[in-house]
């Protein structure tokens, strides 16, 4: 072979291992790719039942039910909407009503939030980020959310905010 | 006083960093060895000042000096002495401050045991190294200054974040920054040798330990950091492709490219300008997983705070360092020499299949990881990239490298024979295809892609061994031979078998327990039992115990085995009053390579609780795999000391002794 012969040879496997992958995250993007929403944006866009998404808001206080053998329900809200949210097993240690949560999952026929996964990887003073950009742009945000125990009290206090903005109250800014 | 004193260090070893960035580069110019040698100085000056700077901090955390605002925020005077320690990286300003710390160290390293280097190339690569301290201290202290006093001192911390109060935080990220920052001496050398135009099998000689030693430690660092997570977080996963996680593992995949490329540049010369872009691009990537877990564009239990200007900042290094480099390198590559010829089937041709595969994997996660942040920024609408993207992309590709893994080290240079190679690993491919047909009459349910993959997972495994037996002559030779010639071979012989071995190992953990693993979740009372895996966990009773800065609730499981008990398990929940937070201390009981895993979750008022326990067969492997991978490294590693950077090979073995 000569040397061109073998650098043709190097580059032509190189652009077929780059064909490949770029095959497979083609592929991969089509249905591996898990979509955010808000429930206002479930209200609006009509989301079809099976389909998986992930579902972030605060936990409506007093929304909380446990039943039997771990099984739980719960709601989520956004301040514009809220949409009951079905889960069964064990809740991350930092879920609290009033509190912001991410659930994956899908819709079942009765327009209920069968949710496989609670995202728990928060401390008690962080609004999971896709959530906060959420309440953000819908002009739902507070400083408190995100602000330190001690400055906004105790954790039970973080979800009055959350309240009075469901009824677009300002005010809900304690600071 | 103290914090004075450590801000007073930092700003002397940003002063230090600066000098050291421009005065060696005029020396060489000029070619003045005394300016040149500056660097050597100001090296080891600047090793000592952010030392003395570090040690300035982890004091204040020791002694609870609650009037400066980082001891303030992550301590608290009740919080064990170990924690306290470690506290000091577990925020953002301090885990930055052990960040260049690490730089500082490996640039002392390079002036103290770079006697052998030639001096141009030296004070090129200490100034380059520079020139990334200089925009870490000044990201520092600009952004994020550690030792900012409170003007009315509170009379007691916050504390530390509880998930963090574990022995994993003493380990886990200095391992992990040792890992990363450690590539800054590849790119720093590549940068020399694209500045003084001139790059040699020598070069890649120098090159090779450092990117060992890095790769080394990122190693070890990212499989610990995946066994904390495990038993830390309390539901057993142990790899999320959480983007920070990704964001360690995209360096180690390049360096792992970058150590097999200098392998081919050093033996034949060959691949010196993609080494040269590889050791570029692994600094890159380890920059960039610094910006991913410092802006704050993602969050995770990595991401500490949040602020914008930092994000800025780092982005601004980011921009700054891979643009400039890769500029430099689209500028200068072209004049550097091409090197050795080799046919397409021969050891060079094999590792080029292993830089193409790694390559597009590292791409391909890196593509998942910004993809989300990309369509967020561009297309305002939010998504999420996980397991299943990887297992359709990255798998695959990691499939065909594995496969190809046991060809490699047996090829010969410069043109192999495929054949030949073939046949000697039939007896590996046999073991392989045993290995299949026992998981699939032994295994019911799962996969039918399980038994499979753990055949391939022995075929790596069989092939690691056959290139040993081989080289001794096990089997053909009388014992005295072979046990001689298992002597006299290399060390990167045995290291490149053992990190071969070792991914087989980590593939075969990896599916078992993503196909075996059985879970069960109750709410149990007293003396109910669960029933998993064969074994029977009874629940004796719960109990309460306080903690140094945590109350904690114990619950006691009895376990046993078809009727003979084996062990009795207590998992935890601790809630720490500071923070009014609470951890699961997940407990462990260990099988051979498998684990049951028992964590709690609430307890209600008729003294129920929630348990899940769950049994993960062969899941040890997951991680025993790295460990060997590294054991591997550190062999070949031993292997280099007589050849460190050896020019003159009569006279250079004692001199070069304190290279390590």
């Amino acid at each position: 072979m000569t040397r061109k012969q073998r650098r043709m040879t190097i580059i032509g496997g190189s652009l077929a291992v780059l064909a490949l992958a770029a095959a497979l995250v083609l592929n991969a993007l089509r249905d591996s790719i898990v979509f955010f929403s808000t429930p206002t944006m479930v209200a609006e866009k009509h989301v079809e039942p099976g389909k998986r998404f992930r579902l972030g808001g605060l936990v409506q206080p007093g929304s909380l039910q446990r039943g039997d053998n771990l099984a739980v329900t719960f709601e989520v809200a956004d301040g514009n909407a809220k949409l009951p949210v079905a889960y069964k097993g064990i809740l991350p240690d930092l879920f609290r009503e009033g509190q912001g949560v991410v659930a994956e999952g899908a819709l079942d026929a009765h327009g209920v939030f069968k949710a496989d996964t609670v995202l728990a990887k928060h401390d008690e003073t962080y609004m999971p980020k896709d959530v906060a950009d959420a309440l953000k742009k819908q002009g739902h945000w507070k400083d408190d959310y995100g602000g330190k125990p001690s400055d906004s009290g105790k954790t039970s206090d973080a979800g009055t905010p959350a309240a009075t903005t469901a009824q677009g109250n300002p005010q809900g800014a304690m600071r | 006083m103290i914090a004075e004193s450590g801000h007073y260090a930092l700003v002397l070893a940003l002063g230090l960093a600066l000098i050291q960035s421009i005065v060696p580069l005029i020396g060489a110019r000029l070619n003045d060895v005394a300016l040149m040698n500056v660097a050597r100085s100001t090296a080891l000056a600047q090793l000592l000042f952010v030392g003395a700077s570090f040690v300035a901090l982890v004091m204040l955390h020791v002694n609870s000096d609650f009037s400066v605002a980082n001891v303030y925020e992550n301590s608290h005077s009740m919080k064990p002495l170990l924690y306290k320690i470690t506290g000091v990286w577990g925020n953002h300003e301090g885990s930055m401050l052990l960040w260049v710390s690490i730089l500082a160290l490996f640039g002392g390293l390079v002036a103290a045991f770079g006697n052998n280097l030639p001096l141009s190339l030296r004070a090129h690569v200490l100034a380059v190294q520079a020139w990334v301290a200089s925009a870490f201290y000044l990201f520092i202290l600009v952004t994020s200054n550690p030792f900012l006093r409170i003007a009315s001192p509170p009379i007691e911390g916050r504390d530390l974040n509880p998930v963090l109060q574990d022995i994993g935080l003493a380990v886990h990220p200095p391992m992990l920054y040792l890992g990363y920052v450690g590539f800054s001496i590849s790119f720093s050398f590549a940068i020399a040798a694209l500045m003084e135009g001139r790059i040699d099998a020598a070069w890649a000689r120098w090159v090779r330990p450092w990117t060992l030693v890095a790769w080394i430690f990122l190693t070890l660092g990212i499989a610990m950091g995946s066994y904390w997570a495990y038993y830390e977080l309390g539901w057993g996963g142990w790899w999320f492709w959480d983007p920070v996680e990704n964001a360690s593992l995209m360096p180690w995949l390049s360096g792992t490219a970058l150590l097999h490329s200098a392998l081919v540049m050093e033996k034949r010369n060959a691949l010196k300008v993609w080494t040269i872009l590889l050791s570029i691009l692994t600094f890159s990537l380890s920059l960039l997983g610094t910006f991913l877990v410092r802006s704050g564009v993602i969050t995770s239990v990595h991401a500490f705070a949040t602020d914008p200007t930092r994000g800025v900042f780092i982005l601004l290094i980011l921009c700054l360092f891979i643009g400039g480099s890769l500029a430099l390198f689209a500028g200068r590559a072209t004049s550097l020499k091409q090197g050795g010829l080799f046919a397409p089937i021969s050891r060079e041709g094999a590792l080029v299949l292993n830089n193409l595969l790694l390559t597009v994997a590292c791409a391909v996660v890196l593509f998942g990881t910004l993809y989300p942040l990309a369509m967020e920024m561009l297309a305002d609408f939010k998504m999420s990239v996980g397991a299943p993207f990887y297992n359709l992309t990255f798998a695959p590709l990691f499939t065909l490298l594995l496969l190809a893994v046991p060809f490699g080290p047996m090829l010969a240079w410069k043109r192999g024979d495929l054949l030949g190679v073939t046949q000697r690993l039939l007896a590996a491919g046999v073991a392989g295809l045993v290995a299949v047909a026992i998981a699939w009459g032994w295994a019911s349910g799962g996969s039918t892609l399980a038994p499979l993959a753990i055949g391939l997972g022995i075929f790596v495994i069989g092939g690691a061994v056959t290139d040993i037996v081989e080289r001794t002559g096990l089997v053909r030779l009388p014992f005295a031979t072979v046990l001689h010639r298992a002597r006299g071979m290399p060390r990167s012989a045995w290291g490149t078998a053992f990190a071969h071995a070792g991914l087989g190992v980590a593939l075969i953990g990896i599916v078992c327990e993503t196909t075996w693993n059985s879970e069960y979740i109750a709410t149990m009372k007293q003396n109910d039992v669960a029933q998993i895996a064969g074994f029977d966990v009874k629940l004796d009773g719960l109990l309460q115990r306080q903690g140094p800065n945590y109350r904690e609730m114990i619950a006691e499981f009895n376990v046993s085995l078809d009727g003979k008990p084996l062990s009795v398990m207590t998992p935890s929940k601790r809630s720490f009053t500071t923070r009014g937070s609470s951890t699961t201390e997940a407990a462990l009981l260990t099988r051979g390579a498998s684990q049951l895993y028992i964590s709690l979750g609430e307890a209600n008022a008729e003294g129920a609780i929630a348990v899940r326990i769950y049994y993960k067969p062969m899941v040890l492997m997951i991680w025993w795999g790295p460990v060997l991978m590294a054991f591997g490294g550190v062999l070949s590693l031993s292997d280099r000391r007589l050849r460190v950077g050896a020019p003159k090979p009569a006279r250079a073995k004692q001199r070069l002794q304190p290279a390590e």
